[in-house]
């Protein structure tokens, strides 16, 4: 029995049924957790990319190094590192807001870039004109530049988030009860790894799929030319 | 405790994350060009495996596969009759090796399919056969294009490694847990670690520059 709710061994598929409600509520954290570390990606990682596009690099270095050291280290430690340092700090946050924040800071290194690769797109054709209309700084870039990058950044964004969904089941080693933990624990309880384990990886299959379906149909739909901000 | 003292443990388990990564690469390189290849098979059979391997494991958490394999497999070939308990090396350096084969798939078939349709033509008409055209005429042109992309998966695998700590293989990521239970400097510890991993990486990314150098040097001023 886990969360109140027992399982059925007297045959295989009445013990793969009865656990499903079970895992649905691990897949429930497991959303949660992806929705909260995605958006912490979404905001840090635009931070990074306004301090790399800075003019003087005082400010633009450090900021990549800090990118490419986030990027370049393994989610778990850097999980670890935060869940075991941050307390010594006098930071206490809960686990599955210490993993939200590791997945964050991890997926803003690559967000960062999908930023900086969306505006750098924009042809340089676009800048001129801009300048030859005497539009001012500002105003060609939130009327010209954002407009026509943001639909170059909403398809690589989308697979960032399928990619954090991913990586949620590492929060389990900080004792998140997500999907995979979830059924870790059923089957050492009951002895069968093997129903819980699968199922897992066909719910993540089924995610994903769904996930990458949306990403696809965005990419479709999202007009080349821009998006008119107003 | 002084920093100097974790430094010969740490040592310890990066060189097993060394090995590791090294296995794992070489081996995900060739699921990456069987499964690549084989999902631009005419062969509908070939296909529909290779697209079957790619999804799935695209598709599922690394942690899930490895639990899978290693928790879930022995269950599996005990309902068989077989004995399919894989000691952790073998459990770790396959699931890191098909994860991250299923990822540099999707590469290599991008690679071969950007080669010019001219080329193909080219070769029907010089009469190549299906197989020499893949050797001598596809691959060499779309290798140094997966290169950049190698070079990041590369990257990926090398921090994926630290997972299989947590089916208690004594890699860098077990190591540092290990001294961090036993001595309780997590600061330390866990920053050393961290800073051993972004050295490793470097080099790693170092070394696919030079190779994607080699793989390029028949190009008229290469790059």
């Amino acid at each position: 029995m886990l969360f109140g709710i027992p399982w059925d061994t007297s045959s295989n598929l009445a013990f793969a049924v009865s656990i499903l409600p079970i895992l649905l509520i691990g897949l429930w954290v497991t959303i949660q957790a992806t929705v909260l570390g995605f958006f912490i990606a979404l905001v840090v990682g635009l931070v990074w990319a306004a301090l790399k596009a800075a003019p003087t690099r005082v400010i633009s270095w450090p900021a990549a190094v800090i990118t490419e050291f986030l990027r370049d280290t393994p989610l778990l430690i850097q999980l670890f590192f935060l869940y075991y340092v941050l307390p010594e700090f006098g930071i206490i946050l809960p686990a599955f807001m210490t993993g939200a924040l590791a997945l964050g800071l991890q997926y803003s290194a690559y967000t960062s870039e999908v930023y900086r690769a969306g505006i750098e797109a924009v042809p340089r054709g676009q800048h001129e004109a801009s300048r030859a209309l005497n539009l001012t700084g500002r105003r060609t870039f939130t009327h010209i530049v954002l407009p026509q990058a943001i639909p170059r950044i909403i398809p690589a964004m989308g697979n960032y988030l399928v990619s954090i969904m991913k990586d949620v089941p590492l929060l389990s080693v900080v004792t998140v009860l997500e999907m995979l933990n979830v059924a870790r624990i059923i089957g050492d309880r009951t002895f069968n790894y093997l129903i819980p384990l699968t199922m897992v990886g066909g719910l993540y299959l089924i995610m994903t799929l769904i996930a990458s379906g949306g990403v696809r149909f965005l990419d479709r739909r999202l007009p080349k030319t821009g998006i008119p901000l107003k | 405790m002084d920093w100097t003292q974790y430094l010969n443990p740490l040592m310890q388990g990066a060189l097993v994350t060394i090995e590791l990564t090294i296995y794992s690469t070489i081996l995900g390189a060739i699921l990456s060009f069987a499964a690549g290849i084989g999902k631009t098979a005419r062969n509908p059979v070939i296909k529909v495996i290779a697209a079957t391997y790619i999804e799935i494991f695209r598709g599922t958490s690394l942690l899930v596969q490895l639990f899978w394999l290693y928790f879930a497999l022995p269950v599996a070939g005990q309902a068989m009759g077989i004995d399919l308990r894989l000691p952790p090396v073998v459990a770790g350096v396959l699931a890191l090796s098909l994860n991250i084969g299923a990822y540099g798939a999707e590469v290599v078939r991008g690679a071969i399919q950007a080669v010019s349709k001219d080329q193909y033509e080219a070769a029907k008409a010089l009469n190549f056969t299906p197989r020499k055209t893949l050797w001598r005429i596809a691959l060499p042109q779309a290798i140094p294009e997966m290169m950049p992309a190698f070079g990041n998966l590369a990257i990926q695998n090398l921090k994926d490694t630290a997972l299989v700590s947590l089916i208690s293989l004594s890699d860098l990521a077990f190591r540092a847990e290990q001294l961090r239970n036993f001595t309780q400097d997590s600061t330390t510890i866990y920053t050393m670690a961290l800073f051993m991993y972004f050295g490793l990486a470097l080099v790693l990314t170092a070394m696919m520059k030079l190779l994607e150098r080699y793989v390029s040097r028949w190009r008229v001023g290469a790059r």
